[in-house]
């Protein structure tokens, strides 16, 4: 009955899924060279993780004030 | 560098100050105010980050880059799917579920084989990972008190380790026996612990990053002088199978580990903090990950000759630079970061041990049966306390027999992949209905089988325990058996390999066995509770799923065994409270009160030996497959019955709207017909009355003269034709009206009928003196209709017209055409005209024109109507066109058949 009244559990299995594609191969393996001589391998995963991260507690926290 | 005491105490306060952490959470909760809010439940959670984390992730990515990421990688999706775990919460609250092995077998009919299939995997999966934290602890011991004079030299260290982790535990975690298996105290200490290992890795990463060398630019710019190095920041296309396979591993880890499922899920409050730690979670794994790669690059610069074990990276790099405070906080991180995993995973264990090996056995034991009376309370607890040594000991002789041959990391993942193996009966039992118990079973051996195979044997061969002869060559030297190239498949690592082919054989048998037998009563009951959890609210249907007879102090008897008796009788005025009695010994012992008992006894000992206990004192009477499903389905029956009876409803209110119509018509017909009757008897009797009048003056009376008799005789004869004539009428309009009359359709030629009609009425208009005109085509129009009745029609128009016209200066005139192909036919007189309300009203039956109060009829009233009737047979219209005063005009048409008929 009330599975389907969930919007926040549904944008954050999205994000989950998002999550896929963006941190496996070969979207992981694409970023090369640096950015201030940190390698852009290290700043891509960290960046992607840290985006996901960031989305999640907007649509968890944002659905929590309610 | 360190004195042995010092380390000693050290650790001693560290662990005394997480007890007094416990102690005041557990108070806490036994006052009823819980201290556990959502940002403690997320980062009680991060009991994921083990030493694994905190010695080995710099390890491996010291040797493999980037791949130490796919673990916190793989749970940081996984948490997102929030939906499934909530549902795996909701579950295990609704029905006191325990443990995974309780969760599991209770979805596949409370099965004790399964329970104990389920806890064998996860007691044998898991004791390389307690194994591991052993030697975490044992290595990082040996780095602080390196070169230093120390009392536990010469004794074996890690047992020693293993010794002071079980008491720990002992005390920590096993004190009481929690009907719910709630450790309020423990999570308290354990989201304590993850502040203090996220502070400590942050602390050393700093430092090295910092303080060794110029912040992150510099750290990476000297790396890139290092081709080897150089390798360890690059992704390697190659690598992409082991990528994917660790992050699906560790994403099935962070729910299917015992302790994980005790945190996520036993321990779990309230659902709404799962939001938070949708997102605080991955964040703490985010921070915790940040200078890992930094430490292993720091270390790797540092100590060129690979003398070192990278592992130790976080202990000796401190070491190494004089940061002597810096390395015991960082052996504190490390502590705590294998104490917690220690003490809930051992705790999740002992429960999944006692409840579901131990006790099945006891439950069949005649020891037992016979201490019957005995309080059992501390018998489970001992059984608690036994099992928690024992899960040390084996991790610890697990350590000798393949630690040193592994890296932390390598030892973690024989785990993860133990546990994967739980994946298919759970989540397919969350989703899926038809899953068995059979299929299951089968999935999980399968998978089992092939992990030992594949994974856990060859760890042993590889330090020497058992021959390689079977990773090498293959059992019985089938070459397709070599035990990491099954049926040959090669290019995987092992971790990937074993995955593949456990979770190929486990996802094949669950399903195929599933679907090859239909599910018995239980299991189907308990997949329609499972899968439809959050459909239904539970308690009715749970209470009628269940029909027997028992006595209350049985089952009393049996919580007070089971929980103690204070608790027990807690538990009794809470349920007695909840259905509004004032004392439990008035509770009746009927269903409801049953499933109390076994979902309350299910807290303590499993729900399978809690189902096996309930038995044992009920007289339960077997329900059939169909009558289970029925019952469970009646909430969605009721509401499909209940959509039906509206449908119903708005037919049947349909249907007696069409009845009111049609009564509403019936009842006018019957007064029209009423009318009828009395207006027919009224125009019979007035012919008949004069009739009659005259026929007894001329029977009385003889002698009237011969010229009044004439007259009477005239009339009697005029008065008898006009009765003939309505008796003739009113048969007509009968026959017309029930549809019996006789037509004989023919092609008639209209002007010729209206001549003819003019022409036998002649006499009648010049009797009159009113003059009567035409205007007709000599070729009529031509219709197919019959001759006779148009003529009727036509005759009847024309003597209407000559009985209103006026006397003598009467005009009537008779028009012929054709329009819109109907041939039309208008008889127009310049009598008195008709109203606007007549001119509808002279269609009725028996309705005349002009005033039939003071007039005298001129006609009988149905000739219209007839006329009416007549003209409609054939598809025509007969109407009048008239204003008082202004003469009126009626006309009819007929329609004209059209050429090619």
């Amino acid at each position: 009955m009330k599975r389907a009244n969930h919007p926040a559990r549904q944008r954050l299995a999205a994000l989950g899924l998002l999550a896929i594609p963006l941190l496996t191969y070969p979207l992981i393996a694409l970023p090369e060279g640096d950015l201030a001589r940190i390698p852009l391998s290290y700043l891509y995963l960290f960046g992607i993780w840290a985006g996901l991260i960031v989305l999640a507690a907007l649509v968890a926290e944002r659905q929590g004030r309610k | 560098m360190f004195p042995g005491w010092l380390v000693a105490l050290l650790a001693i306060a560290y662990l005394a100050l997480l007890f007094a952490i416990a102690r005041f959470g557990d108070a806490r909760a036994d006052n009823g105010r819980s201290i556990i809010s959502a940002n403690i439940y997320a980062l009680s959670l991060a009991v994921y980050c083990t030493s694994w984390t905190f010695f080995g992730s710099v390890g491996s990515a010291a040797a493999n880059g980037f791949f130490f990421l796919t673990i916190y990688l793989g749970p940081t999706m996984m948490l997102l799917g929030v939906g499934v775990i909530i549902k795996i919460i909701r579950i295990s609250k609704t029905y006191r579920i325990t443990s995974i092995a309780d969760f599991i077998a209770s979805r596949y009919g409370k099965s004790p084989l399964l329970a104990g299939l389920v806890t064998v995997i996860a007691v044998v999966g898991v004791i390389p990972y307690i194994a591991l934290q052993l030697k975490a602890i044992a290595a990082s011991v040996d780095v602080l008190l390196a070169g230093s004079e120390h009392a536990i030299r010469g004794l074996d260290s890690t047992f020693l380790i293993a010794v002071v982790l079980a008491l720990f535990t002992l005390f920590f975690g096993a004190r009481h026996l929690d009907a719910a298996e709630r450790h309020e105290g423990m999570v308290v200490a354990i989201a304590f612990e993850s502040v203090v290992k996220l502070m400590a890795f942050i602390a050393v990463g700093l430092f090295v990053t910092y303080g060794l060398f110029d912040g992150f630019s510099d750290l990476f710019a000297r790396a890139a002088a290092h081709p080897e190095l150089q390798r360890l920041l690059r992704h390697h296309p190659a690598g992409a199978s082991r990528w994917a396979a660790l992050l699906l591993l560790s994403g099935l880890a962070i729910i299917l580990l015992p302790r994980q499922f005790q945190i996520i899920v036993v321990e779990n409050v309230d659902e709404a903090h799962l939001k938070r730690a949708a997102w605080l979670f991955p964040l703490y794994l985010l921070l915790i990950n940040i200078f890992v790669l930094p430490l292993a690059i720091g270390g790797l610069l540092h100590y060129d000759a690979h003398d070192i074990n990278p592992e130790t990276f976080v202990l000796a790099l401190p070491l190494a630079h004089g940061a002597g405070a810096l390395a015991l906080l960082a052996f504190i991180g490390g502590l705590s970061a294998a104490t917690g995993m220690v003490i809930v995973e051992t705790i999740a264990l002992s429960t999944m041990v006692c409840n579901d090996l131990a006790m099945p056995l006891l439950l069949r034991s005649p020891w037992l049966r016979a201490a019957r009376r005995q309080n059992l309370f501390r018998l489970l607890l001992g059984i608690r306390r036994a099992a928690i040594g024992l899960i040390l000991l084996l991790g610890y002789i697990y350590f000798r027999a393949a630690g040193e041959a592994y890296a932390l990391v390598s030892i973690g993942l024989i785990s993860f992949a133990a546990v994967a193996q739980f994946a298919p009966a759970l989540f397919g039992g969350l989703y899926w209905k038809q899953g068995t118990r059979a299929g299951a079973v089968a999935g999980l051996a399968a998978g089992f089988a092939i992990w030992l195979y594949t994974l856990l044997l060859p760890s042993f061969a590889k330090s020497g325990w058992i021959g390689q002869g079977f990773v090498e060559q293959g059992l019985f030297g089938l070459s397709w058996l070599r035990a990491q190239a099954l049926f040959g498949l090669t290019g995987l690592d092992e971790i990937s390999h074993c995955l593949w082919w456990s979770l190929l054989a486990n996802i094949a048998c669950y399903v195929a066995v599933s679907l090859s037998a239909k599910p018995d009563v239980i299991t189907a009951q308990q997949a329609e509770r499972f899968v439809d959890i959050f459909r239904r609210d539970g308690r009715d249907a749970d209470a009628r799923l269940w029909r027997g007879k028992t006595s209350l102090g049985a089952v009393v008897d049996l919580l007070e065994r089971f929980l103690g008796a204070v608790h027990a009788e807690q538990q009794l005025a809470a349920h007695a409270r909840a259905g509004a009695l004032r004392d439990w010994r008035e509770l009746p012992a009927d269903a409801a009160f049953v499933h109390f008992a076994e979902t309350e006894l299910a807290g303590a000992i499993g729900s399978a030996s809690a189902k096996a206990m309930v038995a044992s004192v009920v007289q339960e009477e077997e329900l059939g497959l169909e009558e289970v499903l029925d019952i469970l389905d009646e909430a969605t029956q009721v509401r499909a019955y209940s959509r039906e009876l509206e449908a119903k409803q708005r037919e049947l209110e349909a249907a007696t709207a069409e009845l009111r119509a049609a009564n509403d018509r019936l009842r006018e017909l019957d007064l029209l017909k009423n009318d009828f009757i009395s207006t027919v008897t009224h125009e019979l009797r007035t012919p008949l009355t004069s009739i009659r009048a005259l026929s007894e003056m001329l029977h009385a009376d003889p002698d009237v003269e011969a010229n009044d008799r004439q007259r009477f005789l005239a009339i009697i004869v005029h008065e008898a034709e006009r009765l003939t004539r309505l008796i003739n009428q009113v048969l007509d309009m009968a026959k017309l009206e029930s549809g019996r009359a006789e037509w004989a359709t023919g092609a008639v030629d209209i002007g010729e009928v209206a001549r003819e009609a003019m022409d036998s009425l002649g006499q009648l208009f010049r009797d009159k003196g009113v003059a009567l005109a035409s205007e007709i085509p000599e070729h009529g129009p031509v219709v197919l209709a019959d001759r006779d009745r148009l003529m009727q029609v036509t005759i009847n128009l024309l003597s209407n017209a000559v009985k209103f016209a006026p006397d003598r200066d009467g005009r009537v005139r008779v028009t012929v055409g054709v329009e819109d192909g109907r041939a039309r036919v208008a008889v127009a007189d310049n009598g008195p005209g008709l109203t606007a309300a007549e001119c509808g009203i002279v269609f009725e039956k028996f309705r005349q024109g002009g005033n039939t109060l003071t007039a005298k009829p001129q006609g009988t009233g149905l000739g219209l109507p007839i006329s009416r009737q007549i003209v409609e047979y054939f598809g025509g219209n007969l109407w009048v066109e008239s204003r008082p005063g202004a003469g009126a005009c009626f006309i009819f048409t007929v329609p004209m058949p059209t050429p090619q008929q």
